[in-house]
């Protein structure tokens, strides 16, 4: 019998999809028969009292959950939150119902054995409700009180050499793609550039000291498959300069049928032959390709890296073969201004380790922009907005790239500063006199 | 400036403001010292490393308190 009636959790249960209702169900019972004889270290009705408190908030519309709290472990400034319920006489499993992130593997590429591992840590010291992942990409788990937070540090370190993730105004858990360990698409080794930038910047994972939160999401190609345009403060995509290569015998198998469109992703119904005229070429955003009797062409200088023709035909066009990636800036969800995607501020920069230049000629100088310029809680994308593309321009010390336009200017003045302008805003005026008379 | 030099003035500044409000933007720990970020967040971290300072977050944001200050820790019972 369940602790608390829960009429409105269960209506959730009747919909077509799997529900999380089912599953705290399901947990709250395993830990009720605690079949493993374990020496629970948090409430053993955790997830009841949980289901408890949710179906409270439902009746009444209003959350019981304050507002953060500690942080965490010893010398972190993240990777843990604080949750409280202002309800623990009544349920006292989640009084305390702190939530731990935990850094996620390159292209979240796990063994069993840790899986294991982490589910055994958290069944003992948690709640055992996990998130596999939170938005930014990390492990969430979810539910544990404060004596346990050091335990948990101690044994994910210690035992699994796994290291807490990032929260609050800290550089967040960088997420990538699984990239070259599987893709062909794969412009440059995003696990390395993600583990490479993780490792060096622990400082700003684990002290926070910036304005607001910050994300390095990383795609392999502009396929964007962690969408790092649209949810990363820094995205990392990677492109290509050269030529798409093509090999023409495979377009022609594409159009007699012998390769499957999309790798025969759509398959499961009748599309009719494939035609390359309507499926591939007319589909071109810039309409930069042509077939040319047998020959497929295309005007490279044209193309925008869409991935349409190459995500159709995988066989017969590949990426070319001078990588490196673009770096974007800004993206963000709503609050403020709503929700933005990331301007291009680095059309093209090599992707070699130890990536040198991209620390010191990109993030560096954007952070330390950022970090004197951005106000309280202050995204940089939001920072991009009110000091404007100009400023990121000086920021970073390049020269304005026409890739960098987004869309036609709205504002028709142009402000001059000073040293833009030959000779300054001083003028010689015996020069001047000599040809305007008085 | 000094860090025990900085680690004074911020302890001061905070214990004045403490009637109005126990927690604290990290900017507003560096404009009490005067301090560019970077170098600001070294004093800071060493104050966390000694226990003067202590972290809060709401999940999404961090600042920064003295141990044992505000209502929060208290009710909690985790001063």
């Amino acid at each position: 019998m369940a602790k608390h009636q829960t009429p409105l959790l269960d209506q959730l249960e009747s919909g077509p999809w799997p529900s999380f209702v089912s599953d705290l169900k399901q947990q709250a019972e395993k830990r009720a028969k605690n079949a493993e004889g374990l020496d629970f270290q948090v409430p053993v009705d955790v997830v009841d009292d949980l289901m408890g408190l949710l179906e409270l908030s439902f009746k009444q519309g209003r959350t019981h959950w304050k507002h953060g709290g500690i942080v965490g472990v010893f010398g972190y400034g993240g990777g843990v939150i604080g949750r409280y319920c202002d309800q623990p006489q009544m349920f006292p499993g989640v009084a305390h119902f702190h939530t731990m992130r935990v850094a996620q593997p390159g292209g979240k590429f796990y063994t069993t054995e840790f899986l294991r591992q982490l589910c055994d840590i958290w069944d003992l010291r948690g709640s055992g409700i996990t998130n596999m992942h939170g938005s930014t990409g990390d492990i969430v788990l979810l539910g544990t009180t404060t004596p346990q937070l050091e335990e948990i540090f101690f044994e994910l370190t210690h035992n699994m050499n796994q290291d807490l993730g990032g929260s609050g105004s800290n550089l967040r858990t960088p997420s990538d793609c699984i990239g070259q360990a599987r893709c062909e698409y794969a412009c440059y080794d995003t696990q390395d550039l993600c583990y490479d930038l993780t490792q060096e910047y622990q400082d700003e994972l684990h002290r926070p000291a910036f304005p607001y939160k910050f994300k390095f999401k990383f795609d392999g190609c502009p396929n964007c498959c962690v969408a790092s345009i649209a949810r990363s403060d820094m995205s990392f995509i990677g492109t290509w300069k050269d030529d798409i290569k093509i090999d023409q015998k495979a377009v022609q198998a594409y159009i007699g049928g012998e390769l499957a469109p999309n790798a025969g992703a759509h398959s499961g119904k009748n599309w009719g032959k494939f035609d390359i005229q309507k499926e591939v070429i007319e589909r071109c955003p810039t309409e930069c390709m042509v077939m040319d009797g047998k020959t497929l062409k295309i005007n490279n200088r044209e193309c925008t890296r869409c991935m349409h023709c190459i995500n159709v035909m995988p066989r017969a066009l590949r990426i070319g073969d001078e990588r490196g990636l673009s770096i974007f800036a800004g993206a963000k969800a709503p609050i403020l201004d709503g929700a933005q995607m990331g301007t291009l501020i680095v059309p093209f920069i090599e992707a070699e380790a130890p990536y040198t230049k991209i620390k010191e000629t990109v993030i560096e100088p954007i952070w330390d922009w950022w970090m004197e310029e951005g106000k309280n809680r202050e995204r940089l994308g939001e920072l991009m907005k009110r000091q404007g593309l100009q400023k990121v321009i000086e920021v970073l010390g390049v020269d304005p790239d026409p890739r960098m336009v987004q869309e036609p200017r709205h504002n028709p003045y142009i402000f001059w500063k000073e040293e833009e302008v030959e000779g300054g805003f001083q003028r010689d005026i015996n020069e001047f006199r000599k040809h305007h008379l008085r | 400036m000094e860090y025990e030099e900085a680690k004074a003035k911020i302890i001061e500044e905070l214990t004045k403001k403490l009637k109005s409000k126990s927690k604290f933007y990290f900017n507003d720990l560096a404009n009490i010292i005067g301090a560019k970020p970077r170098d600001a967040k070294k004093i800071v971290n060493k104050m966390v490393e000694e226990g003067a300072l202590e972290y809060w977050s709401s999940g999404s944001t961090s600042m920064y308190g003295m141990p044992g200050t505000g209502k929060q820790a208290h009710s909690e019972g985790e001063d």
